[in-house]
């Protein structure tokens, strides 16, 4: 096959017929998985609801409700109630502090703002630091990689008895516990290698914490504040 | 027989990582954990597989002078496929791998491939090599990975051997992939050349 001539007009024509076709292609793969990718993220912040509240039998996506924190975030709170009780709240929320980009969680508050559970949704941290966040600060038992050691027997350790309970934020309230890292002179174990990611998440979770509460409050004396609607 | 030895050079006698030194910063940047290198791997393959068919489609049509431009549409248009599907059909392993799938497009293996092998032999050789290429691609990526796992935080593919505490974190940071990379380098070399 005789290679085509690098004229001007056949370069042009070349490179416009590969780049139409490349993307014509990608357009009709975007349409094809729009759908799909828009419902697996929908899954996974129902499956991520269910994993951070106490069991509901309302549908906390159709109550969502949107606030502003202080930073300009704006937090996603999905309420959960069981027999038209508030039993706690999902709360979508967000750090800009991370490594690289925002780190978005899911996390469950009480009504009196004590974290139930959370899910880490999206980050963009460094692969093998920061992603431990998705089970670093839940208590020790929970984490799959802290227990059942092959070797353990063999350095007379047992499992999973270091750490423990100064990393985890589990059932504790971001009110009477400094949710900052030891090295910010709070109460929680950075991750290794990772304070800056720790830093972000605690910060998310104080957001969190925060917003949720002051809604309490704004709601109490909501009746001047009905033109912010 | 061509095509065997077409395809099993990407294994050890010109193994991209090991042998050419192709493609080092996804393999120096994603191997924190063998299960990474081992998906990166695979997705490289694909994409190693689906640009070399292309190129080796359009390789008369493209004028000697853009086809560089032409080759990294192809390359590019492939990584978002791959992207978009994997988003939509498998989003766990998106969930694991979605931050390196970009960085194919820029994986002077694939670019590699399709301008020195694909825009001068024919459609078959051309999958075979991309096929062969791609899963020695995978191989070193998965052993990398696997030996920064183990001696970075005592796992395998997730299995725990011995503590966290007692393993070198320096593995799991960046200076461990050289340092790996550099002694796997040299034990197979010690053990082809022997």
């Amino acid at each position: 096959m005789a290679k085509r001539e690098s004229t001007l007009p056949n370069m042009v024509i070349t490179l416009v017929i590969i780049t139409a076709v490349a993307g014509g292609s990608l357009g009709l793969i975007y349409q094809l998985t729009k759908t799909p990718i828009e419902m697996s993220a929908e899954e996974r912040q129902q499956a991520a609801i269910q994993l951070v509240v106490p069991e509901f039998d309302n549908d906390p996506a159709e109550e969502m409700y949107e606030l502003t924190s202080d930073e300009g975030f704006i937090l996603k709170v999905f309420p959960a109630k069981k027999d038209g009780e508030l039993v706690g709240a999902a709360i979508e929320t967000r750090s800009h502090m991370g490594f690289s980009g925002d780190i978005i969680i899911m996390v469950g508050l009480t009504p009196d703002g004590t974290v139930i559970d959370y899910q880490v949704l999206d980050h963009r941290e460094t692969p093998g630091l920061g992603t431990k966040m998705d089970d670093w600060f839940k208590p020790s038992d929970k984490d799959g990689s802290q227990e059942g050691r092959l070797l353990d027997p063999l350095f007379g350790i047992s499992a999973g008895d270091e750490g423990g309970d100064s990393r985890s934020v589990i059932g504790k309230n971001p009110g009477d516990t400094d949710m900052l890292v030891e090295q910010d002179g709070g109460a929680i174990d950075a991750i290794t290698a990772a304070t800056i990611t720790s830093r972000a998440f605690l910060h998310a979770i104080e957001v969190a914490y925060r917003t949720y509460l002051d809604r309490d409050d704004a709601a109490s004396g909501a009746t001047d504040s009905g033109d912010w609607e | 027989m061509k095509q065997w030895t077409n395809f099993s050079k990407g294994f050890f006698k010109e193994n991209p990582v090991f042998i050419l030194l192709l493609g080092l910063c996804p393999a120096l940047g994603v191997t924190s954990s063998a299960i990474n290198g081992l998906g990166m791997g695979l997705a490289t393959t694909f994409v190693l597989v689906m640009a070399n068919m292309v190129v080796s489609l359009i390789k008369g049509f493209i004028p000697e002078k853009v086809r560089i431009p032409s080759f990294i549409v192809v390359i590019a248009t492939f990584v978002t496929i791959v992207e978009m599907t994997m988003q939509a059909y498998a989003p766990a392993l998106f969930e694991a791998l979605g931050l390196f799938i970009p960085l194919i497009v820029v994986n002077c293996l694939v670019l590699g491939r399709a301008e020195a092998f694909a825009s001068k032999n024919n459609l078959v050789s051309s999958v075979v090599d991309g096929a062969g290429m791609g899963l020695g691609f995978a191989m070193a990526l998965t052993m990398l990975g696997g030996v920064r796992e183990l001696f970075g935080s005592g796992q395998l593919f997730g299995f725990v051997l011995f503590p966290e505490e007692y393993g070198m974190l320096v593995f799991v940071l960046a200076p461990g992939a050289f340092i790996g990379l550099g002694y796997l380098i040299a034990v197979l070399n010690r053990l082809t050349k022997a």
